[in-house]
């Protein structure tokens, strides 16, 4: 299993399911994640189509879903404990599994260095 | 070619830094927004204990002169001849529509009146005062003077260790006093709902200020995004969210601030910009007002959501919202046709295509702790 990431600053395993969440960076440029907004489990969308929201006390931010795939199981205890997405974003703050269509899609992602060096640009 | 302007620094600039602060660009000011708690532990700790705030992008001016309460009369309709010496009182300069151009403290001295004017509007204010009354007392901006707000209900046991006698304040009084050896002017008020002081200082003393009452074990650094969200729940509005040149003050629900004196039947009524339109609607009322809303579900809801009633009729507009760390729920400010402004009626917020219940509450979400006379 390998962790991908889009430059919209959400992470993708290539398990399947897929799981998806939000980078550290992401996480940390929102601040206090206070809410979120998941998708139904069923509902189906294309790469880079809005599958849910963040929102922090600040501001709201749109999730992207970073394959075609349905959705097949959300993350009930982010829902109840939205700062899971701060404190552990990368394991306990996950947001769903995905049943991806088409796993040529995982190609165009990045890798870890390439996207640490989006971030460090940015 | 044109370049952006480059940011301006307060003078605590390199303490926010060093404290590890998530700069941000406000107001032509780069500005902590958290440091590295984060919003709701700065916003907590504040209704806790105490809270330092650098709000030294503020504009601080000095009117001076025999004529200078009569002249600041003439462009805001809040009573200042009658304000004694070391009393503070909240106003706002109003446009001959009676819109706002921007709320302010106005603080009597011994010899001048203490303006403190938001950022955005320092430089219109400060152009507007010297356009309008210049010729009748002298305005003077003070660039060289910082300006911190301790908050917070420890901010009385933590203050009083650099002077004792600010314990004689008492909400909106001020005082000339040394701090640390630095010459300040402190007020006892804020925008944070809680008991605290604003604490006027000399730039180059501030940063040597700011480090002796962050050594202290109530106090720890707050930033503008705490400084939001503690105002919101304590219904104060913010000037370019809540209030701009379109809204008078009695749809904004400030009418409080308009004293007798300066209304139909008193003494020195009338005389400033709008006075027409304000008075009217002090005895008529207005189409639309500034109502609090507190959410029922867990969804924020945030400026420029439209606010509707069951079949779909948009109803109003929020202006402000977040969802609030005290209050543990979703919390607005909003403008709602008046006949629709019933404390304890329900309206919906749109949010992404969803109606979210809000219910009509009184502001403020949290009550006040000022400590009065």
């Amino acid at each position: 299993m390998t962790t991908l990431f889009t430059a919209e600053h959400e992470w993708i395993t290539t398990d399947t399911p897929a799981i998806v969440g939000i980078t550290v960076h992401a996480q940390d440029a929102l601040g206090d994640i206070v809410f979120v907004d998941l998708p139904a489990v069923g509902a189906k969308f294309n790469q880079g189509d809005v599958a849910g929201v963040v929102e922090s006390v600040k501001a709201a931010a749109d999730l992207y879903m970073p394959v075609t795939g349905e959705v097949v199981e959300i993350n009930e205890a982010l829902r109840d404990d939205p700062s899971l997405a701060n404190s552990d974003p990368l394991d306990t703050g996950w947001f769903f599994k995905v049943r991806v269509a088409d796993a040529t899609q995982f190609d165009k992602l990045l890798d870890a260095p390439a996207y640490d060096e989006l971030v460090k640009k940015s | 070619m044109s370049l952006p302007a480059a940011l301006s620094k307060t003078p605590l600039h390199a303490l926010h830094l060093e404290l590890g602060a998530k700069m941000v660009p406000f107001a032509g000011y780069e500005m902590p927004v958290n440091y590295p708690g984060g919003i709701i532990a700065e916003h907590k700790h504040c209704r806790a204990s105490a809270a330092l705030f650098d709000v030294s992008h503020m504009g601080q001016v000095r009117l001076i002169g025999d004529n200078a309460a009569s002249a600041l009369e003439s462009l805001v309709p809040v009573d200042i001849a009658g304000l004694a010496a070391g009393k503070q009182r909240y106003a706002f300069f109003t446009n001959s529509a009676g819109g706002i151009l921007d709320d302010l403290m106005v603080t009597r001295r011994e010899n001048d009146l203490l303006l403190v004017v938001n950022a955005a509007c320092k430089a219109a204010d400060i152009n507007h005062l010297v356009t309008n009354i210049g010729h009748r007392c002298t305005v003077q901006p003070l660039p060289d003077r910082a300006l911190l707000a301790l908050q917070g209900p420890k901010a009385v046991d933590a203050l009083p260790r650099l002077n004792p006698e600010v314990t004689t304040l008492t909400f909106m009084t001020g005082k000339t006093l040394a701090l640390a050896g630095a010459d300040c002017y402190i007020t006892r008020s804020g925008y944070t709902g809680e008991d605290g002081f604003e604490i006027s200082v000399p730039a180059a003393d501030a940063e040597a200020l700011a480090r002796s009452l962050l050594a202290m074990p109530e106090v720890r650094p707050a930033g503008l995004g705490a400084r939001d969200t503690l105002r919101l729940e304590a219904g104060l509005c913010l000037y370019g969210q809540d209030m701009n040149a379109n809204t008078t003050p009695v749809q904004a629900g400030l009418t409080w601030a308009i004293q007798k004196v300066r209304r139909v039947g008193g003494a020195r009524h009338g005389g400033y910009p709008g006075a027409g339109v304000i008075d009217a609607q002090l005895a008529t009322g207005t189409t639309h007002k500034r109502v609090g809303l507190l959410g029922l579900e867990r969804v924020p809801v945030r400026e420029g959501v439209r606010l509707v009633d069951a079949l779909g009729h948009k109803l109003g507009e929020v202006t402000s919202g977040t969802l609030a760390p005290s209050v543990d729920q979703p919390i607005a400010m909003a403008y709602l046709a008046s006949n629709h402004a019933v404390p304890r009626s329900e309206v919906f917020a749109e949010v992404r295509g969803k109606r979210q219940p809000m219910r009509i509450v009184p502001l403020p979400f949290v009550p006040h702790r000022y400590v009065r006379g």
